[in-house]
């Protein structure tokens, strides 16, 4: 009797301070993930997630599963204080690794915590990499579905090597539909047309190819970045507006190019301390959460359904797919997406480019398409 | 009794010896690119390589040397949007820890430079890491968080689409961050112990690479902060980022500026010699010299010289009070490291990986050794334990002598 009374005081002991502890690992997660902009409550969290270091594995989980809803900052935060906690685990030899990997498994939680797991994981079970990547291939996981994509490039070259062209396109085809890198996106569509397939990359990517377009508007002095032309005050195709050079009209214009490029400065003129509106309707099945990704050297700002989302006063920097990416919140049905696009008068040979290219994008990368394939159409006069 | 205190001092005083100054930051202790109490091999080969430790991903940053340790900088990822910060045994070469974090700002940079291009800076006992992205981390010496910044977060307009490069340093209890490009364009001066900004201040609005330099007038003097961009040099006060006095005549942007005795050298209309300004009085130009115009490489001041590197790769010996050139010598360049000095010998590295030394005479220079380390080297070294650290993407070498 004597003896199981102390077992059970023993056992209650052991489960309050369980108790106690977990509730200090969600009070120091909470803490950690009420930093905001510009530092605010970093002195809460910077203790709190010095705390949170020194717990011993059975933290990991808990700290994966709370980025969910947490912000970019305080995601890093988060990640510091698993990364000590993991370094121990791995020297002490007690990472958690069949939680971890059911946790890597779980395509509901978030993908960074995932990856975060991932990469944890293989540093003391390489194998599991075998087990792991090849069903990441559409994952929301960004690095993960990368590793997956290459496993294939990889094996379909093996086979293109060996003769096998069916089925290495079939290999290739496969990639395709996870790959949003544009390096693997070339080293899948290469091939793949060299083995005879026809590949809409516009489609693949989401990039928006048709376009109304007017202007140009004056931008001598970089003046009319800030000036509010017709376009911003109102959209009305029809209407004839007055430019830099005299009366203007909007205009259809397309792009075929693989990567959406549309160029100004060749397809239409090489406008000098010029602005120009562009704009395209997106039509969406329902209220969505996506990203414009936009690429150009010149200056922009950007409107949808009327409000502007964001503006960039930078010239000839360089322009790469996916340079910006604008979180945007799409309504039901059709968009319109305005696009302002400022030309200066630089007279460098390396500052004479006019061009963009949007797309639309899950946050993962992967194109979304407008649910109306006509959807430019609409825009026509 | 006696004997045993001294046989216990002999050991502590056998260590102190050999321990120099750290180098805990982008040109190291006062941003001269100079070590004053370091003796690295004056001649090196293959054979002064003390150890070579393997790196991942890309960084053009420096290493720093803090004590016995020595931390980078590196990313990974297609995006460059893994951020490593990364701590060897300055003695073995051993990786110590690591640390990663997300980018919370753009990571498009040029494909020559990388997201780790700023070198990181440590106050003694913290680690401040910047990137591209403008994501700032705090650890400790061990790798414990402290605080995290992310500075295009907090501001998105905070960011160049060719990368952002410039080094932040650490004055007293700030560390002034420079954030200058072509639309939101910032300098911050943030509380080493929590991130928090103590001032924030609106900067030229034109892409800069430049970083900021000490000035320190004289031993008693409390230390002010040079910020150069492409208008020119405003002097400021660290703890309240308040301007002291400015030179207007324009600056490059990319090297930087440097001061030796009390003069600084400004890449400005070729190189522009200045007497420090005061609150009440502007600063004087002494001379200037179209000849001196440094390529990326900083300028360099030391044993009574100014040295710059021209985009040709010829390293130009000049007066520093009147700018006249008293030698030249042609070295294989092209150079992006800054020039580094150390016992009466530069330590030049170009870009192809090749560390050239010269020696200093009282009338000329010459190359006394090098070795080729074969990977592109962008990133400025660091000297400290009598050795010099170089890094590459690929590698972090220690150079030692034998």
């Amino acid at each position: 009797m004597k003896r199981s009374s102390f077992l059970f005081c023993l056992m209650f002991l052991i489960s309050s301070l369980t108790t106690v502890w977990a509730d200090d690992v969600e009070q120091q997660i909470s803490q950690i993930k009420q930093v905001q902009k510009e530092g605010q409550g970093n002195l809460t969290a910077s203790q709190a997630v010095q705390k949170l270091s020194k717990s011993d594995a059975s933290a990991l989980i808990p700290i994966l599963t709370s980025f969910e809803n947490a912000n970019p900052i305080a995601v890093n935060w988060l990640r510091g204080a698993f990364e000590a906690i993991a370094a121990n685990a791995i020297k002490q030899k007690t990472l958690p690794t069949q939680k971890l990997e059911k946790f890597i498994q779980d395509k509901s939680q978030n993908p960074r915590a995932r990856r975060l797991a991932y990469e944890t994981l293989i540093k003391v079970d390489l194998a599991a990499a075998d087990r792991i990547i090849p069903g990441m291939l559409n994952d929301a996981s960004v690095t993960l579905r990368r590793e997956a994509v290459q496993r294939l490039i990889n094996e379909a070259k093996s086979l293109e090597k060996a003769d096998k062209k069916e089925q290495a396109k079939k290999v290739y085809q496969q990639a395709l539909t996870g790959a949003t890198d544009s390096d693997q996106v070339k080293a899948i569509v290469k091939p793949l047309r060299v083995l005879g397939d026809k590949i809409d990359l516009q489609k693949h990517f989401g990039f928006l190819s048709d376009w109304m377009i007017v202007g140009p508007f004056d931008n001598r002095e970089k003046k009319g970045y800030d000036t509010a032309y017709s376009p911003e005050e109102k959209i009305e195709f029809s209407s004839t507006l007055e430019g830099k050079e005299g009366k203007v009209n909007w205009k259809s214009v397309n792009t075929e190019d693989d990567y959406g490029i549309f160029d100004i400065a060749k397809s239409i003129s090489p406008y000098k301390g010029a602005v120009m509106y562009c704009a395209a309707d997106f039509y969406s099945p329902q209220e969505q959460s996506l990203e414009i990704r936009l690429g150009t050297p010149n200056a922009w700002k950007i409107w949808v359904n009327g409000k502007l989302l964001f503006a960039r006063n930078e010239y000839h920097r360089g322009m790469v797919l996916d340079q910006y990416n604008v979180p945007v919140k799409f309504k039901p049905g059709k968009n319109v997406i305005l696009l302002k696009l400022c030309q200066n008068e630089q007279s460098d040979s390396w500052a004479q480019r006019y061009q963009f290219q949007l797309r639309i994008a899950h946050p993962s990368g992967i194109g979304v398409l407008s649910q109306k394939a006509e959807a430019t159409t609409q825009l026509t006069p | 009794m006696k004997h045993e205190s001294i046989k216990l001092l002999v050991p502590l005083i056998a260590v102190c010896l050999s321990c120099g100054a750290d180098w805990p930051q982008f040109r190291g202790p006062l941003t001269n690119n100079v070590a004053t109490l370091e003796t690295p091999p004056s001649k090196v080969d293959q054979e002064n390589i003390a150890w070579t430790a393997e790196l991942e991903g890309r960084g053009a940053s420096g290493p720093i040397v803090v004590g016995d340790k020595v931390f980078i900088t590196s990313t990974t990822g297609f995006k460059q949007d893994q951020l490593h910060v990364l701590c060897f045994d300055s003695n073995s070469g051993k990786k110590l820890w690591e640390r990663q974090f997300w980018a919370t700002g753009r990571t498009q940079c040029h494909n020559k430079m990388s997201v780790a291009t700023p070198t990181p800076a440590s106050d003694g006992k913290r680690v401040f890491a910047t990137f591209s992205s403008n994501d700032v981390v705090c650890l400790d010496l061990d790798g414990n968080l402290l605080w995290i910044r992310g500075l295009s977060h907090d501001y998105p307009n905070a960011s160049n689409s060719l990368g952002m490069a410039s080094s932040p340093i650490v004055v007293g209890e700030t560390l002034i961050v420079p954030v200058e490009n072509d639309d939101d364009s910032f300098t911050t001066g943030l509380d080493v112990k929590t991130g928090i900004a103590r001032w924030k201040i609106k900067r030229p609005r034109v892409a800069n690479w430049s970083s900021p330099a000490i000035l320190k007038s004289s031993p008693d003097a409390e230390p002010m902060v040079l910020l150069q961009s492409s208008e020119g040099v405003d002097a400021i006060y660290p703890e309240t980022g308040e301007t002291a006095w400015q030179y207007e005549e324009g600056a490059g942007r990319i090297p930087s500026t440097t001061v030796g005795d009390n003069i600084l050298y400004v890449p400005s209309n070729g190189l522009t010699a200045l007497t420090p300004g005061s609150s009440s009085e502007p600063p004087k130009v002494l001379w200037k010299e179209q000849k001196l115009s440094p390529g990326t490489a900083s300028p360099l001041v030391y044993q009574k010289n100014v040295f710059t590197v021209n985009r040709a790769g010829v390293l130009n010996c000049a007066n520093p009070q009147t700018g006249k050139v008293t030698w030249r010598l042609r070295l294989k360049g092209p150079f992006s490291a800054t020039p580094i000095a150390a016992a009466n010998h530069l330590y030049l590295v170009n870009e192809k990986g090749l560390l050239q030394v010269v020696q200093l005479g009282a009338d000329k220079g010459e190359v006394t050794g090098d070795i080729d380390l074969k990977e592109t080297i962008l990133a400025t070294p660091a000297i400290a334990n009598n050795s010099l650290f170089l890094r590459s993407d690929k590698h972090l070498w220690k150079i030692s002598s034998k």
